[in-house]
């Protein structure tokens, strides 16, 4: 038998000025197995927990109920009196007469009816209170980042800087992201290039990052601070560490048609390729669809050229398995495809582009060395269209477009239009818009400049049709001020398209048991509170595979991300939480049914042998909680059918005693 | 009349033990009486020739019983099923409620099974003997001669409501292949579902105060296969034989529906074996046409591996709110 006592909290007149805690104290005094039972104007304050502490002394109490507000506010606090006085600190629980009782209601004598219930299903549970002890498990020093754009980068030199192991894993062949496709960035217009390659070179000489471009993460195993990750590092058919980037194996190769997907085409590169001059790793990749020897054997000029000897054309897709302490996902966006937008005419004219095949266009290291020259004929458009909003905040068309906004697009457009008329006084520029959003520091002055120092018009409508006519673009589009029809002949059309998360985030996040909302961006633990954790323990968040976001924002979000890490990463040992799920092995069918409903594979099979009473041996199949993993949300508790999991410190029987007491 | 005989299926059986493929068959063989057909296993052709028995009264649906045998069984087990019962073997793999190495699933055609009760309505009681051919010929003690009749005429609800003769799994199939029927066997269920609250609530107090507690439906049941049934686990706090009162016997039903939600292929045996003739079919089907309603059409047991909508999650899922509207006053 327990021996409880009870504290109701007057919370000055937050309960008392609608529960009479005196009556509830008294109340609470003849509950089975309390043996003390007071009130007081503020338990949380020193006074009030030396109170705790003193009686815990005096009465031998093995149990307290504190009444008073929510758990979330002052369960932590209670549980260290409870341990200052001697007790185990889950021998405590809250019954919240604040915020679902004082405070929802009125009527004094209504409110302490309900302290009271609530007070008597505390003293019900606590009466079946076991002492807890987490468990401890050690971290692993090191930490994974997955993409390397800006996001990555800047979580990875962080967490680098403050003395730990680093690993970036990239898809492509090289680090940058988006970012290293850009060309000026907004608002202060400082050169993408100019601003990120520095870092770029920082990444590839600390001594604490690696590298593991052109490679993808295949498994994930573990949890937090104990994750195991299997990297697969694709066959670039080029030895990583004996190339030297000085591309005389790119100067010779004979295949020059390759659409450049770094110029997202509008150029062609070689077989073998280096994506642009400051590419980290700078080494040479092969592309085995387009290779003379890797498709027919024949060729092998690389190869001859390469003075390294880096040229290794057996070269196999290779797996690394590494472990980490905790795992950052920056895999960013891509801007949604075109095709299906029929009425801007992307499929059908060459003029008709995206604004980052723009950035590609106006960057001096782009196709046309950064020369403001229309596709299709290389001439100077005279007559620029931009349309913002091309897919974004389009709730009406779900199977091409997004319902969200996706944020960079107002700025830059503004950017690209604000550009063009700086660098080319004599085009004339219109912008379409639906609205113009411009919440950010030294933002919507970059918009007024765009419209009130460079000329740039903007009208706010959208454009129905592109129509290609001759060597022009026929825009039709809507003026809703001017409300009227507005007819454009365009030499070039620029689609601001909305940008989406990588194709590669969702099964990235089923890997990490990582949640995602419906637009398939990652989901922050607290939208407000913890933006840059995922409900996942040891799962963080950098950059825009969150929600789309600018490169100040990314980098702010990416310095978050890594204070979370380090935070992690400085522990030796982690603390569990004691409040976990675990099987009766005697009564598990083994069913499988908790390991379906939990979310966060925390739960795992094994056989085991039993001995039967005829004194058999039956090996059965039984459920095995990894305490580590499991975070006590209790859905396999509901599910199982015969009973056999249970949560620590909400069992079955306590919430039915609760039950029970609040029914009576 | 059964389509394959009892001949072919000891032929199949002894086949397979002679040539190592099992070590025993799981298969019928007469109860006390000769409409009560109870699950059997065999090892040797003798005794298959002796007692196995095949018939219009092997309703026993046998996949329950592999969890139980193929634990202690050297070698593979042999076993017969109807198409109802290959939904109950798939489900069950589902669960890892047994090792499917270790069975060897032979398919037979059922043409149904005859009800008992419908049968002595027309022979009368006092069965003496049945003797199961074109015709059910039943001879009593009280009367001259058999009473013929047509298994049509005498078939288990569940039965007349059949929703496959196609055999979801197995090994071999003996004759022919059947077809997923449209059963119609949620007309009953609309039928409940017309009744005002008060009404539906008398219908089920009628039928459940009947309920005696023997646990035969839970026992049958292949959804029941629990280690520990939490109705017979002192600490689940409903562990009870015999209910203290009607509302005990109540929350048993309701219990064991939610137990076996989403996991109930609807194989009809706790009502065929119910010696109180309750509907408790009525109470599962009423949970499966809400889950077809409200998560789209799921058969349980129709592949293995399925995930039941009730430990699913998909974005089309209905909210809590919805369901409760829809419920409105028929909930
Ligand atoms: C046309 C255009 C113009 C822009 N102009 C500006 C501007 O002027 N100023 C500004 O502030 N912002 C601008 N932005 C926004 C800016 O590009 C983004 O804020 C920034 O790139 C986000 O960085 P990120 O690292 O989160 O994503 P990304 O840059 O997309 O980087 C993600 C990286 O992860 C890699 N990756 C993806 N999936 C995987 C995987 N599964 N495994 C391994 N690697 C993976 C990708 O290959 C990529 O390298 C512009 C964007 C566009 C489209
Ligand atoms: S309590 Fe939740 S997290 Fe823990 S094992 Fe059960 S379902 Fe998984
Ligand atoms: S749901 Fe219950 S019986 Fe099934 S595997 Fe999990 S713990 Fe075991
Ligand atoms: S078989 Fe019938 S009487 Fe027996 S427990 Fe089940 S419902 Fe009750
Ligand atoms: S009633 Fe529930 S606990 Fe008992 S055997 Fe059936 S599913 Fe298992």
């Amino acid at each position: 038998m327990q021996r409880i006592g009870v504290f109701v909290c007057w919370c000055g007149s937050n309960i008392a000025g609608t529960v009479d805690v005196k009556q509830v104290a008294k109340a609470l005094e003849n509950e089975p197995g309390v043996v003390y039972s007071t009130d007081y104007q503020y338990m949380c304050s020193q006074a009030g927990q030396d109170m705790i502490v003193n009686a815990v002394k005096e009465h031998r109490l093995t149990g307290i109920v504190v009444c008073s507000c929510s758990p979330r506010m002052h369960e932590q606090t209670f549980r260290k009196t409870a341990a200052k006085a001697g007790l185990n600190p889950y021998m405590v629980e809250i019954a919240n007469i604040r915020e679902q009782c004082s405070w929802v209601h009125k009527d004094m004598i209504v409110g302490t009816e309900k302290a009271i219930i609530l007070g008597k299903a505390a003293v019900a549970k606590v009466n079946l209170n076991a002492p807890l002890t987490p468990g401890e498990s050690p971290v692993t020093k090191r930490a994974l980042v997955i993409g390397g754009g800006i996001a990555g980068i800047q979580t990875a030199l962080d967490i680098a800087d403050a003395g730990f192991e680093v690993d970036i894993v990239e898809k492509k062949p090289t680090i940058g992201g988006k970012m290293a496709q850009l060309d000026k960035t907004f608002p202060t217009l400082d050169c993408a290039a100019c601003i990120l390659t520095p870092k770029m070179v920082d990444v590839a000489q600390h001594e604490k990052i690696r590298v593991f471009s052109f490679s993808e993460v295949s498994e994930v195993s573990g949890f937090v601070g104990n994750f195991e990750v299997t990297i697969k590092k694709k066959a670039r058919y080029v030895k990583e560490d004996i190339c030297t980037g000085c591309g005389a194996c790119v100067d010779k190769c004979p295949v020059k048609k390759v659409p450049n997907e770094f110029n997202l085409g509008m150029d062609n590169r070689k077989a073998i390729y280096i994506p642009f001059a400051q590419a980290v790793p700078k080494v040479a990749t092969i592309d085995p669809n387009a290779c003379n020897m890797l498709k027919a054997g024949k060729c092998g000029v690389c190869s001859k050229v390469c003075t390294a000897g880096a040229i290794d054309y057996t070269q196999k897709d290779e797996l690394v398995t590494e472990k980490y302490g905790a795992i950052v996902v920056a895999t960013g966006f891509e801007p949604i495809s075109m095709e299906k937008f029929d009425e801007y005419a992307y499929s059908q004219s060459k003029d008709v582009i995206t604004s980052l095949e723009f950035e590609r266009l106006t960057n001096a290291a782009g196709p046309t060395q950064g020369k403001l020259l229309r596709p299709s004929d290389l001439k100077h458009p005279e007559k620029i269209v931009f349309v913002q909003c091309v897919g974004s905040r389009c709730a009406s068309c779900a199977e091409k477009g997004k319902e969200y906004c996706s944020k960079i697009c107002c700025m830059y457009t503004a950017k690209h239009a604000m550009l063009t008329r700086d660098k080319y006084p004599d085009t004339d520029v219109t912008v379409f818009y639906i609205d113009v959003r411009t919440p950010g520091k030294n933002f919507d002055e970059f918009y007024r400049r765009a419209t009130e120092d460079y000329g740039v018009k903007y009208i706010k409508g959208m454009v129905g049709k592109i129509v290609p006519e001759g060597d022009k673009l026929h825009v039709q589009g809507s003026d809703l001020i001017a409300n009227e029809q507005v007819h454009i002949d365009a030499d070039l059309v620029v689609l601001a398209a909305a940008i989406e998360p990588d194709k590669s985030a969702r099964p990235l996040a089923t890997m990490l048991t990582a949640s995602m909302d419906t637009n398939d961006f990652f989901t922050e633990a607290h939208p407000k509170l913890r933006p840059v954790e995922s409900p996942t323990a040891g799962v963080f968040l950098s950059g825009a595979c969150q929600g789309p976001k600018d490169i100040p924002e990314t980098v702010s979000q990416a310095g978050a991300a890594a204070a979370k890490v380090i935070g992690l990463l400085a522990k030796d040992k982690l603390l569990g939480n004691p409040c976990v799920a675990s099987s009766d092995e005697n009564m598990c069918n083994g069913c499988s049914s908790c390991a379906n409903v939990c979310p966060y594979g925390a739960i795992t099979y094994e056989d085991k042998e039993f001995r039967m009473p005829d004194r058999t041996i039956q090996v059965r199949r039984i459920a095995k909680v990894n305490p580590a993993v499991c975070q006590g949300c209790g859905c396999c508790t509901v599910t199982c059918p015969s009973g056999a999991m249970d949560l620590r410190g909400f069992t079955n029987s306590q919430i039915m005693a609760e039950v029970d007491a609040i029914c009576k | 009349m059964q389509k394959v005989t009892r001949e072919a299926l000891i032929e199949k059986a002894a086949s397979l033990l002679a040539n190592g493929t099992v070590t025993s068959v799981l298969a019928w063989k007469k109860g006390e009486f000769d409409y009560d057909i109870t699950p059997a296993l065999f090892t040797g052709e003798e005794e298959m020739h002796a007692e196995l028995v095949w018939n219009d009264f092997c309703g026993a649906n046998l996949s329950k019983y592999l969890v139980a045998k193929t634990k202690k069984a050297e070698g593979k087990i042999l076993v017969f099923l109807k198409s109802c019962d290959t939904y109950s073997f798939n489900q069950l793999l589902t669960e890892h409620r047994f090792d499917r190495e270790k069975v060897y699933a032979v398919g037979i055609p059922c043409c149904g099974m005859a009800d008992i009760d419908k049968v002595k309505a027309i022979s009368g009681d006092g069965i003496a003997s049945i003797e199961c051919a074109e015709k059910i010929k039943v001879s009593t003690i009280y009367s001259e001669g058999a009473a013929e009749m047509d298994l049509n005429d005498v078939l288990l609800e569940r039965c007349e409501s059949c929703k496959s003769k196609k055999h979801v799994a197995y090994d071999e199939l003996m004759g022919e292949e059947g077809e997923i029927l449209d059963s119609h066997r949620f007309d009953e269920v609309e039928r409940l579902e017309a009744m005002t609250p008060d009404e539906r609530f008398a219908f089920w107090q009628e039928e459940l105060s009947k309920c005696i507690r023997c646990n035969a439906c839970r026992n049958v049941c292949p959804a029941c296969t629990c280690e520990v049934c939490v109705f017979n686990n002192p600490a689940s706090g409903v562990e009870s034989k015999a209910p203290v009162n009607d509302f005990e016997e109540k929350m048993f039903h309701i219990i064991r529906a939610f137990h076996v939600a989403g996991r109930c292929t609807d194989c009809g045996e706790c009502s065929r074996v119910c010696p109180q003739n309750i509907p408790l079919h009525l109470l599962n089907r009423k949970f499966i046409k809400d889950m077809n309603e409200c998560y789209g059409e799921y058969q349980a047991g129709e592949t293995v591996g399925q995930r039941a909508p009730l430990v699913d999650y998909t974005l089309d899922d209905l909210e809590a709110g919805e369901v409760f509207e829809r419920g409105g006053d028929n909930a």
